[in-house]
C-alpha cells in the first residue's frame, strides 16, 4: 500500500478537509496532476474543476473546486480553494449563475489579456459543468 | 413631587424596557458564538495564505517585474482608507472606537500633505465620518441586508478596492477594523493592505524547501495577491461581526442592570410616597374624631 500524508483542504469559509490520504488528484492550471506522498516541493495555482481524494483507508471523495492554489511538499499537501463544495452537493444554479458571470466578464472585457483571461476562465467552467453534469 | 400614578408609569416603561435589552442582550450572545465560529473557521486559510505569500515573496523578491501590487506605485502620497464599522448602533463604543481611531490616522496624513481617501464599509462608520471628512468619503458599501458575512462580501469590497488601484486612485491602501481579542475588549486596529507586506513567518520552512513554480512564481503571485487581499478583508469583516456581537452584548449587559437599578430606586420612592400618603390619611382620620 501507497504511503500516506496528509491533505488538507481549506475554504475562506472553514476548513473542509483534514486527513490522511494516499492520493489527490488536483486539477492544476497547467494539467492535472495526482500527487502521492514524497512529492517534490511545488506550488501551483489551479483552475475550476474536480479534486479526488483517497483516504487512507481507500475511501474516495470528490470536491468541486473554483480556483485558488495548491502548495505541495513532501509530507503534506494544503489545497487553498476559492470555494470548495463535495460533488454529492454542488448547486447547480450557483454553477450556472458562475458561467452567466463569466460570459458577462467575456462580453465586457476590454482588453486582449483581460478578453483572453475570461475567455480561458469560461472555457474551464464549460468544462466543468460538462463534466460533472452527467454525474 | 411626582404622584404616585407617574412612577407607577414610569417603573412600568423601565421594567419594559429591561426586558427589551435582555432580549437584544440574548440575542447578541447567541450571534457571537456564532460570529467567534466563523472567525475560527476562516483562521486557518488565513494563516495558510500567509505562509504562503511569504514563501513565494522570497521567491520573487522585490524585482522591478514584481506585480505592483506588491512593490505599490513607489510613491506615497494619496491614501486610501477603507474603514469597517458594523451596521447598527447599540453596541457601547464599538463604532466610535474605531471611528475615532481612523480619524486620528487622517488627521495625521493630511497634517503630512497627504491626499486622504476614505471607503466606508458599514453604516455606522460613515454617519460618523461624514460629519468631519464628507468630502473625502469616495464611496461606501453597506451590508445591512446581508444576514451572514461571507467571502463574496469580502470579494465585493476587495473588488472595488483593486479597481481603484489599477485605475491609479491612490498609492496606499490601509484597512481598519476592530481586532475581537474579548468579548470586553476589542482593538482597533490598522493595516496596509497595498503594498503587500510579507509576513517573516515560517522563514526557516521556506528557506530549506526549494520549491516547483506551476506556472511561474511570478504568474501565481500575481495570482495570490488580489486574493491575499480578499483574505484579509474577509478576516477584518468577520473580526467585527464577531467585536460588534461582543461589544453588544456587554452594552446591553450594562443597560439591564442600570435599569434594575433604576427600578428598585423607583419602588423604593413609590412605597415611601404610598407609606406617607397612608400615614397622613390616618393622621387626618385620628385627629378629626379627637376634635368631636
Amino acid at each position: 500500500m501507497a504511503d500516506s500524508f496528509n491533505f488538507e483542504l481549506v475554504s475562506p469559509e472553514k476548513l473542509l478537509l483534514s486527513a490522511s490520504v494516499t492520493e489527490v488528484v488536483i486539477p492544476g492550471m497547467e494539467g492535472e496532476m495526482t500527487v502521492m506522498a514524497h512529492h517534490a516541493p511545488t506550488m501551483t495555482t489551479i483552475k475550476p474543476g474536480v479534486v479526488t481524494v483517497v483516504m487512507a483507508d481507500g475511501r474516495s471523495e470528490r470536491y468541486v473546486v473554483f480556483g485558488g492554489f495548491a502548495d505541495i511538499v513532501p509530507d503534506g499537501c494544503t489545497l487553498l480553494a476559492e470555494s470548495a463544495v463535495a460533488v454529492a452537493d454542488i448547486d447547480r444554479d450557483d454553477l450556472a449563475r458562475r458561467l452567466q458571470d463569466a460570459r458577462e466578464d467575456f462580453n465586457d472585457a476590454t482588453t486582449d489579456s483581460g478578453k483572453q483571461k475570461a475567455q480561458q476562465y469560461l472555457d474551464q467552467l464549460t468544462t466543468l459543468n460538462g463534466a460533472i453534469l452527467p454525474a | 413631587m411626582p404622584s404616585l400614578k407617574d412612577l407607577k408609569n414610569r417603573i412600568a416603561s423601565v421594567k419594559a424596557t429591561q426586558k427589551i435589552t435582555k432580549a437584544m442582550q440574548m440575542v447578541a450572545a447567541a450571534k457571537l458564538r456564532r460570529a467567534q465560529e466563523a472567525a475560527e473557521a476562516a483562521r486557518p486559510y488565513s494563516q495558510r495564505m500567509a505562509a504562503v505569500m511569504s514563501n513565494i515573496a522570497q521567491a520573487v523578491g522585490s524585482g522591478d517585474d514584481a506585480p505592483r501590487l506588491m512593490t505599490g506605485t513607489g510613491k506615497d502620497d494619496v491614501h486610501l482608507l477603507v474603514v469597517c464599522t458594523a451596521e447598527r448602533g447599540l453596541c457601547g463604543g464599538f463604532n466610535s472606537q474605531i471611528a475615532r481611531f481612523a480619524r486620528e490616522h487622517i488627521r495625521r496624513l493630511l497634517a503630512d500633505g497627504k491626499t486622504v481617501k476614505i471607503l466606508c464599509v458599514g453604516k455606522k462608520g460613515f454617519d460618523i465620518l461624514r460629519r468631519d471628512y464628507a468630502s473625502l468619503i469616495i464611496e461606501r458599501v453597506d451590508f445591512r441586508e446581508v444576514k451572514r458575512m461571507s467571502f463574496v462580501q469580502a470579494e465585493t469590497v476587495a473588488e472595488k478596492v483593486m479597481t481603484l488601484f489599477e485605475a491609479g486612485g491612490f498609492d496606499v491602501c490601509t484597512l481598519f477594523y476592530s481586532e475581537f481579542k474579548s468579548v470586553i475588549s476589542q482593538v482597533p486596529t490598522a493595516q496596509q493592505l497595498i503594498p503587500a507586506t510579507a509576513g517573516s513567518a515560517d522563514a526557516d520552512r521556506s528557506a530549506s524547501a526549494v520549491y516547483d513554480y506551476e506556472p511561474g512564481a511570478e504568474e501565481i503571485l500575481e495570482d495570490l495577491l488580489p486574493r491575499s487581499i480578499k483574505v484579509q478583508i474577509f478576516r477584518a469583516l468577520l473580526e467585527n461581526v464577531a467585536g460588534e456581537m461582543g461589544a453588544k452584548m456587554s452594552a446591553m449587559d450594562n443597560a439591564t442592570r442600570n435599569a434594575g437599578e433604576m427600578i428598585d430606586k423607583l419602588s423604593m420612592s413609590y412605597n415611601r410616597q404610598r407609606q406617607a400618603q397612608i400615614t397622613k390619611e390616618l393622621i387626618e382620620i385620628i385627629s378629626g374624631a379627637e376634635a368631636l
